[in-house]
């Protein structure tokens, strides 16, 4: 920071208002990122605004980081210390609603729940059934590329993002893509900014295509001794004609962590397989038809509408919930080929086991395992153990050919380590597109891998 | 082009591996749009290797390259505007991989778009971007154009189905993009490369996400006295949140050229029809036919005929898919555009093409995918009179800025390329089209592949050019 402290304040406040300038020290602590946190908080109210604080930024060598509703600060984000949190939230309008052309327009500090509110009133939805979803902002689920069960059926941001606005590390306001469903008039940067946590730039509109509402919902829960077992349901599923909402599979922890005892066919002590669909009755009668037989000799229990709703808002906040389990969650997210989950649930089990670390397990059916390693102590021998655990892990996912990343870990631990390990040969390619998108080193979010 | 150059090509890919000669090169000067442009040269790899080797001897001598498949892109994609080598995959074409547990296929660029359909339809799979030019087009041209077509109303365009990319990039490094498990981690390297029109790699393996076939499909067309009526039922279709699998629509023009082509049993003394494919569980068809047959009937049309098997719904198809051959046999040239607006502007959107034909007594005919809102209008013009060549040119332009007026963009599936840079800035401002060069730069810093494409050059924006000799165009997507 070149300028003296008040004299930045002075500067910002002629920009947004002397009351959008918050530096109480007790507000700044709530936007703490890792283990940095911002001497200043600033609270724009529109694009031109952000474009001015930015070039300021860029001006006075400051840097900073965009949040939204402070959902996810807690996630293992590659960030170095930076001088301002820019809370979006002011920006929080819907710009356009065109609901019989199923598009939608936002700015970025919208909650998601008001969100809902909104697409519910003229039957229609978006589907990021998120983690935090009652608390996190639309911006902040996009920013950092939160994935969805719902992906099963309706894919993620990547598929149902039509565009964005955003202000750059230069202080531009640009655009991509647009707001019709088809579109391939230039390169498509929005997709850039899914999943990047603001490291390229500032979001500040985007365009979605919305979905009808399903009809009814239900939901099927199956258990078995074996992550072989249901992931062999899984498979079956997948390769017959159902489309369902989501295929999620849970370890025997994760039942419980997620569901306790409200779901009797699964509070056995083992794996359970909730697969969810929609339709008519005709059609719901079908796929209860279609599941038993798929199930085979497993135990299988209908679960109706609202049950299979809270079944799945409770595997939606899976995250959440194993954060809470422990003080020194660490969660790992590997993906591989749908084929592969049962023998990488079966070899994360084992790594765990030989390190005598308590683990939960939840894995969406094409192929994403959300791995909660769960330890009982805080002191330096436990941390080494889930140090070496995560190291066997990050060797059998990527030697495998699997991705491997670490969205959650405590803030004081370093899982660095797993940057630097990667054998990937894009990241370079990755790092000139931060120096195009952020020259002046404004974002204080890099994009090395998390 | 120095012959130096050449003999090192030939040396490297054999006499069969590069083409030279003038009348050799005829053929590569033309894709499916109305651009011409003559390479210098033609090269014929046969592996990533090869192109690995292609790119270092362009690199040394600052020659452009360019990528090109089956050469049907509609924008010029493909074509060495400012000469240099074109790179054709059409020896690349193997499918390395089909993992059908996992619904996921390895391939070469060169491999062709139906071809890899059929391969897997055995295993109840399909790759899902079906353009109207499927039968020719290859797979690394889908991705390059980020291709659609009609049944991507459903189930999305080219882009939503690749999960990885080998690239090869102008510094002959090879780099791997994505992955066969979905999120690969950091920022979507893969999702900017699909669609960046051949300017930013020569992508060399494709992985693909397959797609199950449908366990049912029922075909419906519906025929129209009006086509305010037709354009109304997309509009309501969409409104009722019904997704059908694909959403078609050709007015009376298309369907007298498509009958008298492809005799489908189209009505001629139809306004419209439209052909629409619902697909999924029995059930779920069942019930998505009888509410779309009730929307249509509601909108007043004349009749709603369900093909009664697969034989009637690919002779449907293969009418609507041979729409721009119908019209290639009914005048000299045509010009195709790509326009796309939110769907609920389709009535006005048709209305205000009927008036820029009679404006430049140009005839217009329609075809297109109307559940999505891209509009392919078919202006007809002889290419011998200038004056009707120019009209055809101010014509589109006006369709394409009500596109844009409307909140649509200037192609939907077909792409830049040399065709609409020039209408960029109508959609960019200057900061947009400054970061997406950038980004370009990234990965082609000196400009080296596919240039003069997506961005506009030295020409005004809106400024009529008049392109020296005007062909006949093919087939649309």
């Amino acid at each position: 920071m070149i300028m003296a402290a008040t004299a930045v304040s002075e500067s910002l406040g002629s920009i947004i208002g002397p009351e959008n300038v918050i530096t109480d020290t007790e507000w700044l602590r709530a936007y703490r990122l890792r283990t940095s946190t911002p001497k200043l908080v600033l609270r724009p109210g529109s694009e031109r605004e952000i474009v001015e604080i930015v070039r300021f930024a860029a001006a006075e060598k400051l840097s900073l980081v965009p949040a939204g509703a402070r959902s996810k600060l807690a996630m293992n984000i590659p960030v170095h210390a930076h001088d301002i949190a820019l809370d979006m939230t002011r920006l929080d309008r819907v710009v356009a609603y065109d609901a019989d052309d199923l598009t939608l327009s936002v700015q970025p500090g919208l909650p998601l729940s008001r969100l809902a509110g909104i697409l519910g009133e003229r039957g229609q939805f978006l589907p990021l059934a998120v983690a935090f979803e009652n608390r996190a902002s639309v911006g902040g689920t996009i920013a950092s590329g939160m994935d969805s069960p719902l992906r099963q059926l309706y894919g993620t941001a990547r598929d149902y993002v039509l565009g964005m606005e955003f202000v750059t590390g230069d202080g531009q306001l640009v655009k991509s893509g647009g707001r019709v469903v088809k579109n391939v008039s230039g390169y498509d940067l929005h997709k850039l900014m899914i999943g990047s946590f603001g490291s390229l730039g500032v979001i500040t509109r985007i365009n979605f295509r919305t979905f009808p509402a399903t009809g009814s919902m239900r939901g099927f829960v199956s258990s078995a001794h074996s992550a072989l077992e249901v992931a062999g349901m899984r498979q079956r599923i997948a390769q017959s004609p159902l489309r369902p909402l989501t295929i999620e599979m849970a370890d025997p922890t994760a039942v419980e962590l997620l569901w306790g005892n409200t779901i009797r066919s699964a509070a056995n002590g083992n794996w359970a397989l909730l697969v969810t669909f929609a339709g008519s009755e005709k059609v719901l009668g079908r796929y209860e038809r279609e599941v038993r037989h798929l199930a085979g000799s497993h135990e299988m229990e209908l679960l109706d509408e609202k049950k299979a709703a809270a079944a799945l808002s409770r595997v939606r906040e899976f995250a959440p919930l194993a954060l809470e389990s422990s003080a020194q969650t660490v969660i790992v997210k590997m993906s591989v080929l749908p084929s592969r989950l049962a023998p990488q649930l079966d070899e994360a089990a084992r790594v765990c086991q030989g390190y005598e670390l308590r683990w939960a397990a939840l894995a969406r059916g094409i192929g994403v395992i959300y791995f909660a390693l769960l330890p009982s102590a805080q002191d330096e021998e436990t941390r080494d153990r889930v140090n070496r655990a995560l190291c066997e892990l990050f060797e059998a996912t990527e030697g495998r050919g699997g991705n491997f990343t670490v969205p959650w870990c405590p803030e004081e631990w370093n899982a660095d380590v797993f940057r630097r390990k990667t054998t990937r040969n894009d990241l370079e390619q990755m790092r000139k597109i931060k120096r195009v998108f952020d020259p002046n080193g404004v974002f204080a979010c890099g994009v090395d891998i998390p | 082009m120095k012959t130096k150059s050449l003999r090192e090509l030939t040396d490297l890919l054999g006499k069969e591996g590069v083409l030279y000669q003038p009348e050799d090169l005829l053929l590569y000067e033309y894709d499916g749009s109305v651009e011409r442009a003559r390479p210098d040269c033609v090269v014929f790899p046969r592996s990533t290797d090869d192109v690995v080797r292609i790119v270092r001897l362009a690199k040394q001598d600052r020659v452009a390259l360019v990528g090109r498949g089956a050469g049907t892109g509609l924008s010029g994609g493909a074509l060495a505007r400012e000469g240099g080598i074109v790179v054709s995959f059409a020896r690349m074409n193997r499918i390395l991989e089909i993992d059908v547990e996992n619904q996921r296929a390895r391939v070469e660029p060169g491999v062709v778009n139906a071809d890899l359909s059929l391969s897997v339809a055995d295993s109840g799979l399909h790759f899902a971007p079906d353009p109207s030019s499927q039968k020719a087009c290859t797979i690394g041209g889908n991705v390059a154009e980020n291709s659609g077509g009609p049944h991507t109303l459903a189930y999305g365009v080219t882009t939503n189905h690749v999960l990885g990319l080998q690239v090869v990039l102008p510094s002959s490094e090879i780099l791997q993009l994505g992955s066969a498990p979905v999120d690969p981690p950091g920022l979507d390297l893969t999702g900017v490369f699909v669609g960046s029109e051949g300017t930013f790699g020569l992508v060399t393996e494709i992985t693909l996400r397959l797609t199950p076939l449908p366990e049912a499909v029922s075909t419906l067309l519906a025929v129209y006295d009006s086509v305010d009526d037709a354009t109304e039922t997309v509009a309501e279709i969409t409104s009722c949140g019904i997704t059908p699998a694909a959403c078609e629509m050709m007015d009376g023009w298309t369907l007298r050229a498509v009958e008298d082509y492809v005799h489908a049993g189209f009505p001629v003394d139809a306004a419209a029809v439209l052909l629409i494919d619902v697909d999924g569980l029995r059930e779920v068809v069942e019930e998505e036919a009888q509410a779309v047959a009730d929307l249509c009937a509601a909108h007043q049309a004349r009749s709603v005929r369900l093909a009664r098997d697969a034989s009637e719904r690919d002779l449907l198809w293969k009418g609507r898919k041979n729409a721009f051959g119908a019209a290639g046999r009914v005048s000299p040239s045509y010009y195709t555009q790509d326009g796309v607006i939110p769907r609920t502007k389709l009535p006005a959107t048709l209305r205000r093409i009927e008036e820029i034909g009679r404006k430049y007594k140009l005839a217009i005919g329609n075809v297109f995918h109307a559940g999505d809102g891209n509009l392919h209008p078919i202006i007809l013009f002889d290419q011998r009179d200038n004056q009707q060549f120019r009209d055809a040119v101010r014509a589109a332009d006006e369709i394409i800025e009500f596109c844009i007026a409307a909140g649509g963009s200037i192609t939907g599936e077909h792409g830049v390329g040399m065709e609409k840079d020039r209408l960029m800035p109508l959609l960019f401002s200057e900061a947009d089209l400054d970061l997406m060069k950038r980004v370009r730069g990234v990965f082609n810093p000196d400009n080296l592949l596919n240039p003069g494409k997506i961005f506009p050059t030295s020409k005004g924006c809106g400024e009529i050019y008049v392109r020296a000799q005007p062909i006949l165009a093919r087939p649309s997507g």
